[in-house]
């Protein structure tokens, strides 16, 4: 341990909910998206699963939204830093729409990516089970446009930058293809518990 | 059978410039030379890291600081040194009122002391000189950019490079003493006299669009969130390609 001379930090109280390296933003919700946000209409918006999938299917607002909803409520935690506590989405479990599209067994990983072009790798299996969602509410309104809104992906056990803003597909693949801040150096899979930040982590 | 993911849009082209993950994944300890103080606000730390991987102009590094207890809190900061063989790199602070990283830092920290980092990070926001370059920051934006403006000059690069800084007053404009023609600032709260006060507008940015250097420029907009989502859209609004503009947010 290399102890910082004089530092102590604020006063803490232990905080099981906190992976390490975190720390809590308390209402604060920083943005951090390396584009400029996109303003795009719920008409505009669509959503397609395609790629080692049975049935490719596109989605439009109106079709998503009659879906059965599911509601995701819980902790999000991004990888500069700050974690945020008992957030509340709305939304699609992503298991809804793999039923539709029916995954091949030989699927093994997902790219997502957004009406911008930005891309997140993701295994597949971080994707069922009833832990992503599509998201278009956060606390009862609408997802705000620098957010991800009209709707973004939300994968809440891993770090957020894989939860692609304004979401727009998931294509998947029999291997992993990094995405845009994999490029850039950031960890393949993102587990805030294991502080999975950067490659090589 | 073997799907190829091609994305939508050229926003997801790799980042220029590849990170070397191996060198800058790796925690090392840097130790503090120098403080210089910038501003009321704001000071540059001159960091000594031997095993520094050299980096490019814009990009950042994340930095930790250990209680005894073994707390720790690590922050991301941009490098505001140019690109150089002197085993130092520098960054810029802002003091943020309580802030648990920026209060130690401003308060405590004197040569001698040594903090943990690893980086650069992020080859995104990086600009490695190839192509016009024209800058937008505020606050404490403006570190990133000037790491750009400063590897510019060191390297008498022809290619050309413009920055406009948004500041609250001539007081907060940090670096202050070394902007120079490429450099158009903007006061939001105060002003020296017969410049006038206000927010940055598409005014400003007109004239430096209307210059349409060869390949057109490549925008480079830091800050708050707030400044990123108004410069931003100045820009788009200006017919600046969305695809051509990076964005470095600090949360
Ligand atoms: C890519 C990137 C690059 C950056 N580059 C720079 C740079 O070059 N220069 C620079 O100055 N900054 C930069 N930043 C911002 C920097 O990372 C820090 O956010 C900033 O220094 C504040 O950190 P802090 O620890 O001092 O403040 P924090 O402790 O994080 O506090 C920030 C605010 O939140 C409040 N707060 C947070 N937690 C608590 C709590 N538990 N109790 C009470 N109040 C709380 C504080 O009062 C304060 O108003 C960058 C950020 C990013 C993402």
């Amino acid at each position: 341990m290399n102890v910082t001379r004089g530092f102590t930090g604020r006063p803490r109280v232990v905080n099981p909910g906190l992976p390490p390296g975190q720390y809590d933003a308390g209402d604060d919700w920083p943005v951090l998206s390396a584009e400029v946000t996109p303003r795009i209409a719920p008409a505009d918006w669509s959503f397609r699963v395609d790629g080692l999938v049975e049935r490719p299917l596109t989605w439009r607002w109106d079709e998503a939204r009659a879906l059965p909803g599911s509601a995701y409520a819980g902790d999000i935690h991004c990888v500069t830093g700050w974690s945020k506590f008992g957030v509340r989405f709305g939304g699609v479990s992503l298991d809804t729409f793999f039923e539709a599209v029916r995954p091949r067994a030989t699927a093994t990983h997902a790219v997502a990516y957004s009406h911008t072009g930005y891309t997140a790798n993701l295994p597949l299996a971080d994707l069922t089970g009833g832990r992503a969602w599509i998201a278009w509410e956060f606390d009862g309104e609408p997802l705000a446009p620098e957010h991800g809104g009209p709707a973004r992906l939300l994968v809440p056990h891993l770090y957020f930058w894989k939860s692609t803003k304004w979401i727009a597909g998931i294509t998947l693949l029999d291997h992993d293809e990094p995405g845009f801040w994999e490029q850039n150096g950031y960890h393949e899979r993102g587990n805030p518990w294991e502080e999975q930040r950067y490659s090589g982590d | 059978m073997t799907t190829t993911f091609t994305p939508p849009s050229r926003f997801a082209v790799p980042g220029r410039i590849a990170v070397n993950g191996q060198v800058a994944a790796a925690w090392q300890t840097a130790t503090l030379t120098e403080i210089r103080r910038e501003t009321p606000r704001a000071a540059t730390f001159r960091l000594a890291v031997p095993r520094w991987a050299g980096h490019l102009p814009g990009q950042h590094l994340m930095l930790r600081l250990t209680a005894p207890d073994g707390y720790v809190a690590q922050r991301h900061y941009s490098i505001a040194s140019a690109p150089d063989d002197s085993g130092h790199i520098e960054l810029t602070l802002d003091h943020v009122p309580d802030g648990e990283v920026s209060s130690w830092f401003h308060t405590l920290a004197r040569p001698g002391d040594t903090v943990e980092l690893r980086g650069p990070l992020s080859g995104f926001f990086a600009w490695p000189g190839d192509r016009p370059a024209l800058l937008l920051g505020a606050g404490s934006g403006v570190v990133p950019l000037m790491s750009m403006v400063r590897h510019h000059r060191a390297r008498g690069l022809e290619m050309p490079l413009r920055m406009l800084v948004s500041a609250r007053g001539p007081e907060d404009l940090i670096y202050a003493r070394e902007l120079g023609a490429e450099t158009t600032a903007v006061f939001t709260r105060s002003a020296p006299r017969g410049v006038p006060v206000g927010r940055l507008a598409a005014a400003h940015l007109a004239p430096l669009l209307s210059e349409r250097p060869g390949g057109g420029w490549e925008a480079y907009v830091c800050g708050s969130n707030g400044f990123a989502e108004h410069a931003s859209r100045l820009l788009v609004e200006a017919g600046q390609p969305v695809e051509r503009i990076r964005i470095e947010r600090f949360g």
